[in-house]
């Protein structure tokens, strides 16, 4: 009787463990994420400046937020970053991919060259980029130098062009990774496919834009969420490239909370932004997580 | 059949080989340059600089603005250079990957051999997680250290990753304990086995792989973070990339671009080491956040 209620307690001890085991980790995610996400959204309803407060509000936060040159501006930069960005470090990636796929001399030297910036912070990344781009003492100095007088490129201090090097920072650095998602999509590529079309007269064009591209679905699908994902985090880069200006050309809604939220106080405002750019995250992934774990069953 | 799958069935012909050598050359330039334009210059002194010299090699040789970089700089208000900034980081990062990978690993183990009912839900929760912009828990996160009493130092800022990295841990070792054959795990239970003996002796001893690949990316990830850095720490708990860009940005005297480099490599070389020594593993994290493993 004793032996038996013994191991019945052990038994149900086993069945414990596990559960046990993974609710110090549930907890944190339970409060520190989705707690705190509820925090926020009830904070972008409230009347909150430098410190949390709790009177409610309604909708002014957004009402105030989208009448907000300032958020219009990040938004618009938003659009334009994001779509190059992806855009770009698809191209590049896929190319690149391809290239270094045609049994390529010294592929095992050109890869960790083209993935490498993945390493990097992006403020080093920033900081190499500011001071390279600077008319001052970068490229348009060095041009000058060389006897180009005529030469000028002063987009990291121009209202119009400054976005698009915070674009060309941010493709340096991902779009090797984009590169290597791509090669190992196209390593998986069943060769016999390809011998086919090609003893029917394929061109290699014709292969790659009806056999292997389509074949690469799932890598570009990969590729748009992290990228898609990466573009609305974007903060360090601004900060470190341009600081968000010349005035607010370079203002992403990273940057817009940021400064909303911890030096403007106005922090219902900050919320309210935080909270668009969760929706607009989930928007890209919970469709895709979704489709990733069900398909795991 | 690895061997054959390997390389492409696709044919070139020369012209188009000469030219794809080329733009794969070009394209390694591209990459390099930023780094070629740090070490260089940061092997210089000033008037090379602004002499309009950025490209060139540096024609007198001096670690000096090294040397300031690390120990004289001036950052914030006091002339310490990098050095206490990166010892912060490493008190950082060096508990926060520990105790995120253990927990991921366990994580992973339950998840995928001790399954129930909505531990899929779980897992999904914990995955969207990973995605979320960090923006929408700064608020919060402020206040909550704040009410640990550990706001403003590094523990702090090591308890942030944790919290924020265990869904990326747990997704690399759930997808490799995934495919570890359960019956070995079933055979051990009816040996009479308990849940930590069988995670000791069965799983554990053959995680390495994927335990490395989950350090390098909680390194990486940890030692190159801003936003929390920039947020939660004071003064004297401040992060390496906050103290390089305090450094970068600030608007008094003369700005000593070659000490910018110095401190800009500085920051980058752990992780840059970390790379070149572990390389490919680092691929392969970057890919499991990203396609299923």
């Amino acid at each position: 009787m004793a032996v038996s209620a013994d191991a019945d307690f052990k038994t149900r001890l086993q069945n414990w463990i596990p559960k046990l085991v993974l609710s110090p980790s549930l907890a944190m995610m339970l409060v520190f994420v989705y707690g705190f996400i509820l925090f926020s959204v009830y904070l972008s309803f409230t009347d909150s400046r430098i410190l949390p407060s709790f009177g409610w509000v309604g909708w002014e936060n957004y009402d105030k937020l989208w009448r907000l040159s300032h958020w219009e501006t990040s938004l618009i930069n938003m659009g334009i970053f994001a779509g190059l960005y992806i855009v770009i470090c698809t191209c590049i990636g896929l190319g690149l991919a391809i290239f270094l796929d045609q049994k390529i001399r010294g592929e095992g030297l050109l890869r960790p060259i083209y993935l490498y910036p993945m390493a990097l912070s992006f403020i080093v990344t920033g900081t190499a980029w500011k001071w390279f781009l600077d008319p001052g003492i970068g490229l348009e100095n060095v041009m000058h130098s060389w006897g180009w007088e005529s030469f000028e490129f002063d987009w990291i201090k121009n209202r119009d062009y400054a976005i698009y090097t915070v674009v060309l920072a941010a493709v340096w650095q991902t779009s090797g990774f984009v590169m290597a998602m791509f090669l190992a999509g196209l390593r998986g590529i069943d060769n016999e496919i390809l011998r086919a079309a090609q003893m029917d007269g394929a061109s290699n064009w014709n292969l790659y834009r009806r056999i292997i591209i389509p074949q690469l679905r799932p890598a570009f699908l990969s590729a748009f969420v992290i990228l898609s994902h990466l573009a609305i985090k974007t903060f360090d880069l601004v900060i470190a490239l341009t600081g968000g200006g010349p005035g607010r050309a370079t203002e992403l809604p990273a940057t817009f909370m940021y400064s909303y939220t911890f030096t403007r106080n106005q922090m219902g405002i900050g919320a309210a932004s935080a909270t668009i750019m969760l929706m607009t995250i989930a928007a890209i992934m919970i469709p895709y997580l979704y489709a990733e774990l069900r398909e795991k069953r | 059949m690895a061997q054959a799958t390997q390389d492409t069935a696709i044919r070139t012909g020369r012209i188009t080989r000469t030219l794809i050598y080329l733009v794969l050359l070009l394209f390694s330039l591209f990459y390099l340059l930023p780094l070629y334009v740090m070490l260089a210059n940061s092997l210089k002194p000033l008037e090379e600089i602004t002499g309009g010299g950025m490209m060139n090699l540096p024609q007198v040789f001096t670690v000096e603005p090294w040397i300031k970089a690390w120990s004289s700089a001036q950052i914030g208000v006091e002339p310490t250079g990098l050095r206490p900034y990166f010892w912060n980081s490493i008190k950082m990062v060096v508990p926060a990957v520990i105790v995120s990978t253990v927990l991921g690993a366990l994580n992973g183990y339950v998840l995928t051999k001790w399954r129930f009912k909505y531990d899929t839900i779980l897992f999904g929760l914990m995955l969207f997680a990973c995605f979320i912009p960090f923006q929408i828990v700064l608020i919060p996160m402020a206040r909550m250290l704040g009410l640990m009493g550990l706001a403003g130092t590094t523990w702090g800022l090591a308890l942030v990753h944790v919290v924020y990295g265990i869904g990326f841990t747990t997704l690399y070792f759930r997808n490799y304990y995934a495919v570890f054959p359960t019956e070995l795990i079933r055979a051990a239970q009816i040996d009479g086995a308990g849940f930590f003996q069988i995670f000791w002796r069965i799983l554990l001893p053959s995680s390495g792989p994927i335990a490395v690949v989950s350090i390098i990316w909680q390194f990486t990830n940890i030692w190159n973070d801003f936003l929390f850095g920039a947020s939660f720490a004071d003064a004297n708990s401040q992060p390496m990339t906050v103290a390089l860009n305090n450094l970068v940005q600030s608007s008094t005297g003369v700005k000593e671009y070659n000490v910018h480099f110095a401190g800009a490599i500085l920051a980058a070389l752990p992780t840059l080491l970390v790379y070149i020594v572990a390389g490919r593993y680092f691929v392969r994290g970057l890919m499991a956040g990203s396609v299923k493993g």
